[in-house]
């Protein structure tokens, strides 16, 4: 895509410092403005959360192994599902893909030496982490037991817990999604290189923006349900408490109307992720790259109209429900588009199967689960019986899990080479990444099950019938965390003995690559300059044919 | 005895049931049809067109072929709107209780199901119920939101502070099924549970006048109405008329000041008891004392029941 010139001149020249050299102290990257520097920083402190959420959720899948309560108190299992909602969704998930791989990627892809407000980026980076203290001040405190969806008037009348703390800390890390959403809305439209037109753009930056829009348009909304819990539970100013003259259903319209386009928050930029790799390792280009394009838009424009798909049987009139449900049909076609076209991507390629691949083939078959189940939950008298149940449990973990962390993990190893300059064991990524599907499937498919047999979430205990379904998911769960052991040993352990690596290991198509590994803090020598659509494999290939990937 | 057997589906204790459960197959079937065929696709394509395959033909095509993409549109979105009416006729039968059911009236707090039987009988964390007759559950929380969930009879509604939350159901076994709150509601949210006894009507007839001295929901409310002298304003002999009389509000239409109108149902009743500011009848001044904090849950359940059982249908 880039004219022929520009990509010869970087590999001939010797390469200034690379962003990494650039400055070994503290100071140097407290301080730096340079994009992929603060990638590294959200990327070590999202990992950080990661670990914590994760653990979390381990001692609830150990305890959840008999019926009865025994490892730890009811109090403290209550916390501990709550914690791990709160951190995975709010300090993993949602800055997951768009801060870091976002904040790297989105400017070399578009050819610019930086986001647009490369400040702005930084204190996006410290107002997360300002938030993610307030949230852990409340874990160390005493935690908080409202689940991570804070319904009211629980939260705010009678949870005797660090509800304040918490609702804190996720409303200032709110503004760290503002914040990287505004950066990457205005890079878009204003530092695409020279004839980098909108339809020779990388899908990956479709999605980003996409979800920009969603973090800039609904994350206040969450800010103002969080801010009202407060005026109601300090001041008493009565909103969602019926005794003070409130509304409870209030609350969920509203938190919903934050929550659910947040599902697209985590979810869109994975999708962006797998588009980049599936024509890759395809070496074509996608099938109906302006289908897929599109259908990032559309689901950000549908994701605000089905939030109250989430209120079946909360008391919602019946008729809100029926305009709700076929509302949230409607946002079903586009995923449904994509998939489609993923797959129909792979006919004529010429396909390879390294780690990356492998986890944008997992995504797509998990995402395609996890999407089909949707269909359940949307057709009204299905969910009124599975609603709360942990069939809502395993139908988000197969999107949220199956779906965006794999996506994560898949544009990790992806980018790693890029990041890092050096080249991860493929072996043993293989390996996880398989061991990762596996285990996923292990943990979340019998839930499925579960949840239709009637089994509610968030029990600590349960009817004994429930136990064998309950011991599979939970040994699932430890080849899961076996899983995400690996990557995370095996990639600290690359960054000193990893091959060194080339500046476009996969032969890849996208500005990103044109520049060396690990890229130099100004990006490009000189502006790239684009002559061609996005995803020109043939071209690459029919340049240098005999180019390796590992 | 709570059958505690491993199944893979829950078993089906009520009309409602085998209607959900067979919309779920045909979602199941859905859901199997098009996860076999993209994992087919995906294996068969990854096998057919690995890299190292040379012999194969790789002549690139248009690169999108818009009929391909408006029948991966059109299709899905029939199918779904199909999925959607089904599960939406469902729906609406769901909640709306047919009339003549049977009346319960369910009180829930953190963390117990208390239950009242139209005859007056009270109950705790297990629900008595007939055979073959509709029962209508009346709910509200004293507290949080909690959730009631039937798994058997596929029947699940939030129960709210502050307003009545209804739902239904006809069992067609007897036995006793789980009864689950569902929506977290605190500490002990998961050991808010009890079970729904489905008896021969004969049987439960029998239960019905077991127990202690039993006296109706009406009955009470109407003793109630007296200490609490509503009597004075409300009832048509009082003199003068200064509250709208009661007999045959319940279920009617009525005219508000200003003109609008109101269906006189629970909700409505609850709310004129405890804000009687809110909504004013046409032709009456705002005079009536709130009674918030003066009658607990229960006895505006009582209350409402005695003003409905003036009403005729």
């Amino acid at each position: 895509m880039p004219s022929p010139s520009t990509a010869g001149a970087v590999s001939n020249r010797t390469p200034k410092r690379d962003y990494l050299s650039a400055g070994y102290t503290v100071r140097s990257w407290l301080l730096t403005t340079d994009h992929k520097r603060i990638a590294i920083l959200y990327l070590l402190s999202i990992t950080l959360f990661f670990v914590i959420g994760g653990l979390a959720a381990t001692v609830v899948r150990l305890d959840l192994m008999t019926p009865q309560a025994d490892l730890v108190e009811t109090e403290t299992f209550n916390k501990l599902f709550t914690a791990h909602g709160v951190i995975m969704v709010f300090f993993f998930l949602i800055p997951s893909i768009p801060a870091v791989l976002g904040n790297f990627i989105v400017p070399l892809m578009l050819g610019a030496r930086d986001l647009a407000f490369p400040r702005l980026n930084l204190l996006s980076w410290y107002v997360y982490v300002l938030g993610g203290l307030f949230t852990v001040y409340a874990l160390l405190a005493g935690g908080v037991d409202t689940g991570w969806t804070f319904y009211a008037p629980y939260s705010s009348t009678y949870s005797n817990t660090y509800v304040m703390a918490t609702a804190v800390g996720i409303f200032i890390t709110g503004f760290s999604s503002i914040l990287t959403g505004l950066n990457f809305i205005v890079t878009i439209h204003k530092m695409r290189a020279p004839g980098l037109t909108w339809f020779r753009l990388p899908l990956f930056i479709w999605s980003i923006y996409a979800t920009s829009i969603i973090m800039v348009l609904g994350t206040p909304v969450l800010a103002i349900s969080l801010f009202l819990v407060g005026m109601e539970r300090l001041l008493g100013i009565g909103i969602f408490d019926p005794r003070l003259g409130g509304d409870p259903i209030l609350f969920q319209h509203l938190f919903w109307f934050y929550s659910h386009p947040a599902v697209y928050i985590m979810i869109l930029p994975s999708m962006g992720v797998v588009s980049e790799i599936i024509p890759c390792f395809c070496r074509k280009r996608p099938f109906g790259y302006s289908f897929i394009g599109f259908s990032s838009f559309a689901i950000a424009v549908f994701s605000f109209l089905v939030w109250g798909h989430h209120l079946f049987v909360s008391g919602q009139s019946i008729y809100a429900g029926m305009v709700f449900s076929i509302l949230s049909y409607l946002v079903a076609i586009p995923s449904a588009v994509k998939v489609f076209n993923w797959t129909a991507s792979l006919h004529k390629g010429s396909i390879s199967f390294e780690t990356p691949m492998l986890y944008a083939l997992g995504f797509v078959g998990l995402f395609t689960m996890g999407g089909l189940t949707g269909l359940f939950v949307a057709a009204l008298a299905v969910d009124v019986h599975v609603h709360d149940t942990y069939f809502i449990v395993a139908h988000f973990h197969y999107i949220m899990v199956g779906g965006a962390v794999m996506g994560y993990l898949g544009g990790i190893h992806f980018w790693w080479p890029k990041m890092t300059g050096r080249l991860y064991p493929e072996g043993w990524a293989r390996f996880s990444a398989i061991l990762i599907f596996v285990g996923f499937n292990l943990t979340f498919f019998p839930q499925y099950i579960l949840g239709y047999l009637g089994m509610p979430r968030r029990y600590h205990v349960y009817p004994e019938e429930f136990q064998v379904l309950n011991v599979m998911s939970s040994a699932g769960a430890s080849i899961l965390g076996l899983g995400y052991f690996f990557p995370l040993t095996y990639l600290i352990w690359s960054l000193m003995y990893g091959k060194i690596a080339s500046p476009n290991p996969w032969r890849a198509a996208g500005l990103e690559w044109q520049t060396t590994s690990p890229p130099p803090t100004d990006n490009f020598a000189e502006t790239p300059v684009v002559v061609d659509e996005a995803y020109d494999y043939q071209h690459i290939d029919g340049v240098s044919p005999a180019g390796g990937a590992t | 005895m709570i059958d505690d057997g491993f199944r893979l589906l829950p078993e089906q204790a009520s009309t409602h049931a085998p209607r959900v459960d067979l919309l779920y197959f045909f979602l199941l079937g859905l859901a199997v049809f098009f996860t076999v065929l993209i994992a087919a696709l995906i294996i068969y394509f990854s096998i057919k067109y690995r890299s190292s395959n040379r012999r194969v033909d790789r002549t690139p095509g248009s690169g999108h072929a818009l009929v391909l993409e408006i029948a991966w549109m059109v299709i899905p979105f029939l199918i779904s709107m199909t999925i959607f009416g089904w599960g939406a006729t469902l729906y609406f039968s769901a909640f709306r209780p047919p009339a003549g059911a049977m009346e319960v009236r369910v009180v829930a707090k953190q963390w117990m199901w208390k239950f009242q039987h139209p005859n007056g009988r009270r109950e705790i964390n297990t629900l008595h119920a007939p055979l073959g007759q509709p029962v209508k559950l009346t709910m509200i929380s004293e507290d949080v939101i909690h959730s009631l969930f039937v798994p058997a009879f596929r029947v699940k509604r939030d129960v709210l502070p502050g307003s009545y939350a209804t739902c239904w159901f006809e069992a067609t076994r007897t036995g006793k099924f789980h009864l689950f709150c569902a929506e977290y509601c605190g500490t002990n949210h998961s050991r808010m549970t009890g079970c729904v006894v489905v008896m021969e009507p004969a049987e439960y007839e029998a239960w019905l006048g077991g127990g202690l001295a039993n006296e109706s929901p009406a009955v009470a409310g109407k003793r109630l109405f007296e200490e609490l002298r509503c009597a004075s304003c409300h009832m048509p002999e009082a003199d003068p008329v200064r509250g709208p009389p009661l007999q045959n509000v319940y279920g009617h239409e009525v005219i508000l000041k200003g003109g609008p109108t109101v269906t006189a149902d629970e909700n409505y009743l609850r709310e004129s008891i405890l804000r009687p500011g809110a909504k004013i009848v046409q032709g009456y001044e705002p005079i009536m004392p709130s009674f918030d904090g003066q009658v607990d849950e229960e006895q505006l359940i009582q209350l409402i029941s005695y003003i409905k059982s003036l009403a005729t249908p």
